[in-house]
């Protein structure tokens, strides 16, 4: 492995995980702004962190290894993707990593494995959440690799580098009733699964209504630190692989040199993303839970017709 | 005040009149039961049961209110002291099965043939065969594990689970424990558990001078200020015969518009905040924030304490009409926003319904009611007499609006239409008051008030519904009683009711649009 390559994966990582927090934070005080309040500032959550890092992690009595290991496989799935997802770079010796089916899968793991601790902990509210969060996701990742397949398609490959790469190469492809029907399809999955509004509330206080935030109810401490950086590192690299996909411009090749360039182009398009879904949760109120299900089979649908007109309009 | 003849008051024969529009009745354990269904049937309702101690004998009182005319029959029961029984009225009406675990709990006097004869108000520490109400209760003993397990009612069958939620909840808000019993999302059954906040109010009362009842009836629950304490006020004026200057009335009923509006633009703001619908919310606050403002200026209090005083009010600033004019253009354009909004709306439409006949049976009042179908308002049915020399009433200017679904977005727009019945009456009413201190106590006519032994009932329309107080004044005219009666106490079990079927997601909006107080239902 070269420097410059090594240098790239560094960007990534250090700028998911810094990131992430931040982008949390903007997204509030967007939304804070927009309803006329002061808002706490984009480093809230960094705060937030750093004082629960300083706390021991409280264990329920009668949890057993699932409840103590999600933490860490959460942020250790995340990392992962981090490193091998074509953020900043579509020349990364891990690009080969990118496959569709291994993010799709890296993706449901973290999901998985925290719906496994929420079990755990033997709580109504813990089987609650998980039951709630298990349902949003079969209804989701079907959309995303069906979405994914629409891209791939033309490209031949299900290697995420390698769309991008493509993209960068024909934009127009871009423009196409494929590629603007999977857009569509993935924004509405990655909202759904990261738990934003009309899917889920991230703001409640109200413990019957969650979703996420019932799996983490017994978390506390470090653990929670952990649980809350890998939701919001989570967030950050869907919103970066939405924006490399649809928008790849500016992100960097081999060269060392157009690095730096990339990585502010990367900031700036995910922050204009989160902002703009902090803007628009201000006027949405949040779905019914039985009528998730039919909004995510819309974004299936899209997604379904996506891969019809990438083989038929091709 | 004239009172009307007592035969148009009183369908049972055998009463005199105690009091405004008020018949006393005299009855037997026997007749109990025929007497409340002859009430019943010639449309009384019953407003509120009170156990009493007269030393030698136990008392149970039984008063019952009609409209039009207003009409207010109390039944009084002797109860002998060493077999305190009352023939259970559960069958007759639902609310009356409450009030008799409530009087079983606090005074051990047992309803024969009761239903649910569970205990209500005492949780299973409570030591048994210890009743605090009774005059001769020693202080309270060591709480401990002494009355065995506490259970819930379990639902059996494949999939069905149970969520345990509070008494301590995840927001600031007061205790309570509810148990679903769910398949999936959906309730099955929901237990409400209250009582956690039990205060003894009602045993704070006894002993008091009169006028040192007003703060604590202020604090009977902090969102009902008003309506406690007038509610109070007028038990005491009923009960000492003292008459309220016109001036007066018009002030008091401008302060319990004043405390309908900020609790319901309050509401309206809650509802769209529970399904996530912040930015509504923070207007309503801030719309909320100008009438706490507006109402420190009016009675120095933000929530409206100090403005009732015994037979008077005193007003520091009189409301600026154009400023609530002003007022109601906002909420209105709020209610709007939230009514046009697609997803809110479809939040609210056929969410946990309340039918007319529910609502009717359980006996319910105040916004759940009218959201219902129910025309019932305390305001125009249980008027406190005229409020200009002219003979101007309240109902005059008062519309009573209603609304048919009794679903979460009936109960949303009830208080949007109620907003604006209020804003109408203060209207009229805010240019016709000036600032200032309107009768009092004790008052001019002292000498002519009625002595000891005589018994007031206070009926106030609250903004979350009838509120009712009967209090008997004892030697040196101090309290011997008050029973206070929240309309939380009647609206309580309408939500388990609208609830069955709904999905446990849909709770916390359910819960909000009915809004109940558990201070004021644990007193």
């Amino acid at each position: 492995m070269n420097g410059p390559a090594l240098a790239a994966i560094a960007a990534q990582l250090v700028v998911t995980v810094a990131g992430a927090p931040l982008l949390v934070g903007l997204m509030r005080q967007v939304r804070a702004r927009l309803e006329g309040r002061a808002g706490a500032g984009v480093g809230q959550p960094w705060r937030d962190l750093r004082k629960l890092l300083r706390r021991p992690p409280v264990t329920p009595r009668g949890t057993g290894w699932a409840f103590r290991l999600a933490p860490l496989l959460l942020v250790g799935s995340a990392l992962v993707l981090a490193a091998i997802a074509p953020l900043v770079t579509v020349a990364s010796p891990l690009d080969a990593l990118a496959d569709l089916f291994a993010v799709v899968g890296l993706l449901a793991l973290g999901t998985v494995t925290l719906a496994l601790a929420a079990l755990d902990t033997g709580t109504a509210f813990g089987g609650m959440g998980a039951s709630r969060e298990i349902t949003v996701l079969a209804l989701v990742e079907p959309t995303i690799l069906v979405a994914g397949f629409a891209l791939s398609a033309r490209v031949g490959s299900t290697n995420l580098a390698a769309i991008v790469t493509a993209t960068l190469h024909d934009p127009l492809r871009v423009a196409s009733p494929a590629s603007l029907l999977a857009a569509a399809a993935l924004l509405i999955v990655v909202i759904a699964e990261t738990g934003r509004l009309p899917v889920d509330n991230p703001d409640t206080h109200l413990e019957l209504t969650m979703i996420h935030e019932a799996m983490i109810l017994e978390y506390a401490g470090s653990d929670l630190a952990l649980v809350e950086l890998a939701a919001a590192m989570r967030l950050t690299i869907m919103l970066g692989l939405l924006a490399s996909l649809f928008v790849p411009w500016g992100i960097a090749g081999a060269s060392l040199v157009a690095l730096p360039l990339a990585v502010v182009i990367f900031v700036a398009k995910v922050a204009a993303l989160g902002a703009g879904l902090g803007a628009v949760e201000v006027f949405v109120a949040k779905l019914r839970l039985f009528r998730v299900p039919e909004l995510l089979a819309g974004s299936f649908v899209l997604a379904l017709l996506a891969v019809a007109s990438s083989f038929f309009l091709a | 005040m004239t009172n009307p003849p007592i035969a148009t008051l009183s369908p049972i024969p055998g009463g005199q009149l105690v009091g405004h529009h008020r018949v006393a009745v005299p009855t037997t354990a026997a007749n109990l039961a025929l007497h409340v269904a002859t009430l019943q049937q010639q449309g009384f309702r019953l407003a509120l049961v009170a156990g009493l101690d007269d030393r030698d004998a136990l008392r149970a009182v039984y008063l019952c209110t009609a409209t039009e005319p207003d009409r207010r029959v109390e039944l009084h029961l002797s109860i002998d002291r060493g077999d305190p029984t009352v023939p259970t009225l559960a069958g007759l009406s639902f609310p009356a099965g409450r009030f008799e675990r409530e009087m079983h709990d606090l005074y051990g006097i047992v309803p024969i043939d009761h239903p649910l004869p569970r205990r209500l108000v005492r949780h299973r520490h409570w030591p048994s065969g210890w009743y605090p109400m009774r005059h001769d209760a020693h202080p309270a003993p060591k709480f401990g594990e002494t009355g065995g397990p506490f259970p819930f009612l379990t639902v059996e069958g494949t999939g069905v689970y149970e969520i345990p939620v509070g008494p301590v909840h995840a927001g600031i808000i007061e205790p309570g424990h509810f148990r679903f019993s769910v398949v999936g999302e959906t309730i099955l059954k929901l237990k409400a558990r209250l009582w956690y906040v039990h205060k003894g109010i009602e045993k704070l009362f006894e002993q008091r001078e009169l006028p040192a009842g007003l703060p604590l009836a202020e604090r009977i629950s902090g969102d009902s200020a008003v309506g406690h304490t007038l509610a109070y006020a007028r038990a005491v004026e009923d009960a000492m015969n003292l008459e309220v200057p016109v001036e007066a009335r018009r002030m008091r009923a401008i302060l319990l518009e004043l405390e309908r509006l900020y609790n319901h633009i309050g509401d309206v703001g809650a509802l769209c905040n529970d399904v996530g619908h912040g930015i509504l919310n923070a207007h309503a606050l801030r719309i909320r924030e100008t009438l706490l403002r507006i109402n420190k200026e009016t009675t120095g209090h933000r929530l409206l304490r100090g403005g009732i005083v015994l037979g008077g009010a005193v007003l520091r600033r009189v409301p600026d009409p154009a400023r609530l004019a002003a007022i109601g253009a906002d909420i209105r354009d709020v209610v709007q926003l939230a009514l046009g909004n697609s997803l809110v709306a479809e939040r609210f439409t056929a969410t946990a319904v309340l039918t007319a006949q529910q609502a009717r049976d359980l006996g319910t009042v105040g916004y759940v009611a009218r959201a219902s179908g129910l025309d019932v308002d305390a305001r125009r049915d249980h008027p406190d007499g005229v409020l200009t020399d002219q003979g101007l009433r309240l109902a005059d200017l008062l519309t009573v609006p209603t609304h048919a679904t009794g679903d979460v977005m009936a109960r949303f727009q009830q208080r949007a239409a109620e907003i604006e019945a209020s804003l109408v009456v203060l209207d009229t009413l805010v240019r016709a008051v000036v600032p200032g201190a309107i009768g009092g106590w004790p008052a001019a006519s002292h000498q002519h008030l009625a002595g000891p032994g005589s018994a007031g009932v206070g009926i106030v329309e609250g903004w979350r519904g009838t509120i009712v107080h009967r209090v008997e004044i004892g030697a040196a005219r101090r309290l011997s009683r008050n029973k206070v009666v929240d309309p939380s106490f009647f609206n309580w079990p309408a939500l388990p009711v609208a609830l069955a079927g709904t999905i446990v997601a849909d709770f916390p909006l359910v819960n909000k649009s009915f809004n109940l107080s558990y201070a004021g239902n644990d007193l």
